[in-house]
């Protein structure tokens, strides 16, 4: 091992917008070549990008793409989404295979295990092969992949077809469905100026798209405004909230519009700079992303003097994550992309003001950004005279789960529910996830509310769930997914989550009570109150949502007893009788 | 008027929040006039009788901490975990981080200077517990009394409150710990 000290970039990605030295790009390119982290390469790597040891050590411990020990020559990350999961193909995968699951096998071919939802819903089941999306999963795909692993065939030479990803667009609206002409958002924008520029955004009502919904205008605005050495614009391509794949439409179909869109704001901030941080789980699209860029800058759309205005310079840089639901965040997005664990800051103050080393920065969504580059080209009145009273535009939402036609579907703001489970043709539905496990669980008789912040905010995700499902497992999904995301640094939610798993996993093995529920409950609400982030705040919300609209999925579960050990206490001696070898009475409890 | 009868032992813990009860000193004798004591360490007697108040120090680390747990439950109104270990398994849950085989091999096999190396296997030895529990994992508890150990003055809190029928609740300066 100790060859691989100070072992060279590896990746042939290098490029003006993905670079090298950048400590994520780094570890993922050790991961790639060595299938862990070598501990011999940490030193030298700490010492080359001028980083103390204790955060390149804390940033491979923080994200689940790296590894300490050796994961297979082939790494298989099963999606454990409710939507594009399926875990049992997992374990029958694993059985053919002679696999543990997270355990590499001792020959070193193969290692199997799971992954966050990764952004397939409209087409799971589905896997990350080496960071390499297969999608549609079938038994008889995973028997090919089983034939391949045991040849020893390297992923590189398996059919290409097995890793298409499908747009799936079912639907367009105002933003799909309105030609985007390439350069056309910076040409009218020097044309009107930055600051009449910035009023048409305010004026056009746009809010972000990531599912706060905080004015896109205002956010540019105080940005502009605040003083700084430089100004930065991010854009969040982290899409991690299960069952949200819409910016994966985007960034493959629409990403001129995109990076227009964060050109445009660096036009109306001020900034020199953007980034785009992109989930690792979307790595597949880098090449296709740097090759938009490298034909903007040819069209002097990127790069020194855009357009020919000599004073205006801007650049796009892309930094890939390494699979942590956290760094959606913006401030942990900002931590993860100083090179550290994504722990989100303490707010305020705002990335506004001090964002991405320590400048005035401004984070947007994916679809926030494509909407202001079309606001820019037609116009505030254009955009608002679509949507409901508090919500302008549209929406662009991931429909997944127990439908005919999961894909991609855009609505004006103030759209019932229950016209999209008629577009889609869901019947019948039990419930509907918006928003993402972090949103809101509604039952059939709120289907006539309507899809706005005013109402049913969603970030995108739009998850269904039909008569079939058990409700409970859904719920008890969501707590295992938030359990395992939650960054560690703030007790409430770092143990608060924890606890609400195993309370959710004691009602539905049937070994909860009564008392489980209300404990569950009391736990929720503290968890929710005095966690550092939305996500500690908003992790409580399924099972909140399930206990109010649903009690009856945990009371059919319910042991009626006044209390029930949280595991079985007579299997807890097993290991003792078999190394006392006695099974007298006194050795059973 | 009859005494509050108060029960109190130590599972896997250190006696240290016995101590520390101890450490009322002569705030005690005021508090014998209102109380009385069941089992305790304190008179020796070995089993619990039907009590008011259970005080439960230490983890859950053997089927016979199960079955003393068992009895403080079955006896006492409200049972109370006093202390780190009896509410979050403290320094005897360390080993949950080993296999119990782990854990014996170490003390009875392999280590230096063993003499007629065997895992004890008496039928008087009470069995190990794959891992070390806290008491609210196999037991209702009414009230944690947190510390390592909690201060003699939360004890007096604690059972003053309970004495005078209040929900017990402890000042700040006694859950502040730096």
């Amino acid at each position: 091992m100790n060859s691989v000290q100070g072992a060279a970039p590896t990746s042939d990605l290098t490029s003006a917008s993905y670079h090298d030295d950048h400590l994520l790009h780094r570890l993922y390119a050790l991961q790639q070549q060595f299938q862990h982290i070598p501990a011999s390469s940490i030193g030298a790597l700490a010492a080359e990008l001028c980083l103390p040891l204790a955060q390149v050590e804390a940033v491979i411990d923080f994200y689940s793409f790296f590894h300490r020990t050796a994961r297979g020559r082939v790494d298989l990350l099963f999606s454990n989404c409710t939507s594009c999961g399926d875990l049992s193909l997992m374990h029958d995968l694993c059985q053919r295979l002679g696999v543990v699951p997270e355990q590499t096998r001792a020959d070193g071919a193969v290692s199997i295990g799971e992954a966050s939802c990764i952004g397939m819903c409209d087409q799971g089941p589905a896997l990350l092969a080496n960071g390499r999306t297969l999608t549609q999963l079938t038994p008889l795909r995973l028997e090919q992949i089983a034939e391949r692993i045991e040849a020893s065939t390297p992923i590189e030479q398996w059919p290409a077809e097995w890793f298409h990803v499908h747009d799936n667009v079912r639907k367009n609206g105002l933003l799909l469905g309105t030609t985007f002409s390439t350069g056309s958002a910076l040409v009218a924008a020097l044309e009107k100026g930055a600051q009449t520029m910035l009023d048409e955004i305010i004026a056009s009502g746009l809010r972000g798209r990531g599912g706060a919904g905080f004015s896109t205008g205002m956010k540019w605005k105080f940005c502009r405004e605040a003083t700084g050495d430089a100004h930065y614009v991010v854009c969040n391509a982290d899409e991690g909230e299960p069952g949200t794949f819409k910016d994966r439409i985007l960034l493959s179909s629409h990403a001129h519009a995109v990076f227009e869109g964060m050109t445009l704001c660096g036009y109306v901030i001020g900034a020199k700079k953007g980034y785009m941080y992109l989930r690792g789980e979307y790595r597949y699209m880098l090449p296709e992303l740097l090759a938009v860029l490298e034909r903007r800058r040819k069209l002097k759309l990127l790069g020194t003097a855009i357009l020919g205005q000599s004073d205006f310079d801007f650049e796009i840089e892309i930094i890939v994550g390494a699979g942590a639901y956290i760094c959606g965040e913006e401030s942990a997005l900002i931590e993860s992309m100083e090179q550290k664990g994504g722990v989100p800051r303490v707010r305020p103050p705002f990335p506004v003001t001090q964002g991405f080393l320590a400048q005035p920065t401004v984070v947007n969504n994916v679809e926030t950004l494509a909407a202001a580059a079309h606001i820019a080209v037609h116009g505030g009145g254009w955009f608002n005279a679509h949507g409901s009273d508090k919500s302008d535009g549209s929406k662009i939402l991931s429909v997944s789960g127990d439908c005919t036609t999961p894909g991609v579907y855009e609505y004006p703001f103030g759209t019932s529910i229950q016209r999209i489970l008629d577009d889609c043709g869901a019947e019948h539905v039990q419930a509907i996830q918006v928003g993402g496990p972090s949103g809101t669980l509604i039952a059939p008789a709120e289907f006539e509310r309507k899809l706005a912040f005013e109402d049913l905010a969603t970030g995108g995700s739009f998850m269904i769930y039909g008569a079939q499902r058990d409700l409970l497992h859904v719920i008890q999904n969501f707590a295992h997914f938030f359990a395992h995301e939650s960054c560690g640094f703030c007790t409430p939610c770092r143990v608060g989550t924890t606890l609400l798993k195993n309370g959710v996993d004691k009602i539905a093995t049937g070994h909860g009570t009564q008392y489980d529920v209300d404990e569950l409950r009391r736990m929720a609400a503290l968890v929710k109150r005095r966690s550092h982030c939305g996500l500690g705040q908003t992790a409580p919300n399924p099972i909140l949502d399930l206990l109010q609209r649903f009690p009856q999925a945990f009371e059919d579960r319910l042991v009626h007893s006044d209390f029930e050990p949280h595991f079985d206490l007579d299997k807890s001696l097993q290991e003792a009788r078999r190394l006392t070898h006695r099974d007298d009475a006194e050795a059973h409890l | 008027m009859r005494k509050v009868r108060v029960a109190t032992t130590s599972l896997a813990g250190c006696f240290g929040c016995h101590m520390s009860f101890l450490d009322m000193d002569e705030r005690l004798v005021g508090l014998l006039e209102h109380i009385e004591f069941s089992r305790s360490p304190i008179n020796d007697i070995k089993h619990c009788e039907p009590c008011d108040i259970g005080l439960v120090e230490g983890a859950l680390c053997n089927a016979d901490n199960v079955h003393v747990l068992r009895e403080f439950r079955q006896n006492c109104k409200i049972l109370i975990a006093v202390g780190a270990c009896a509410i979050n398994g403290g320094v005897p849950a360390m080993r949950n981080h080993f296999t119990l085989e782990e854990c014996l091999n170490e003390a009875f096999l392999d280590e230096i200077g063993v003499d007629n190396p065997h895992i004890p296997n008496d039928v008087e030895i009470p069995l190990l517990l794959s891992k070390v529990h806290p008491l609210h994992e196999v037991v209702h508890v009414d009230y944690y009394l947190p510390g390592c150990p909690p201060p003699a003055d939360a004890f007096v809190k604690i059972i003053t409150d309970l004495l005078e029928g209040k929900e017990p609740s402890l000042p700040r300066e006694i859950l502040h710990y730096d």
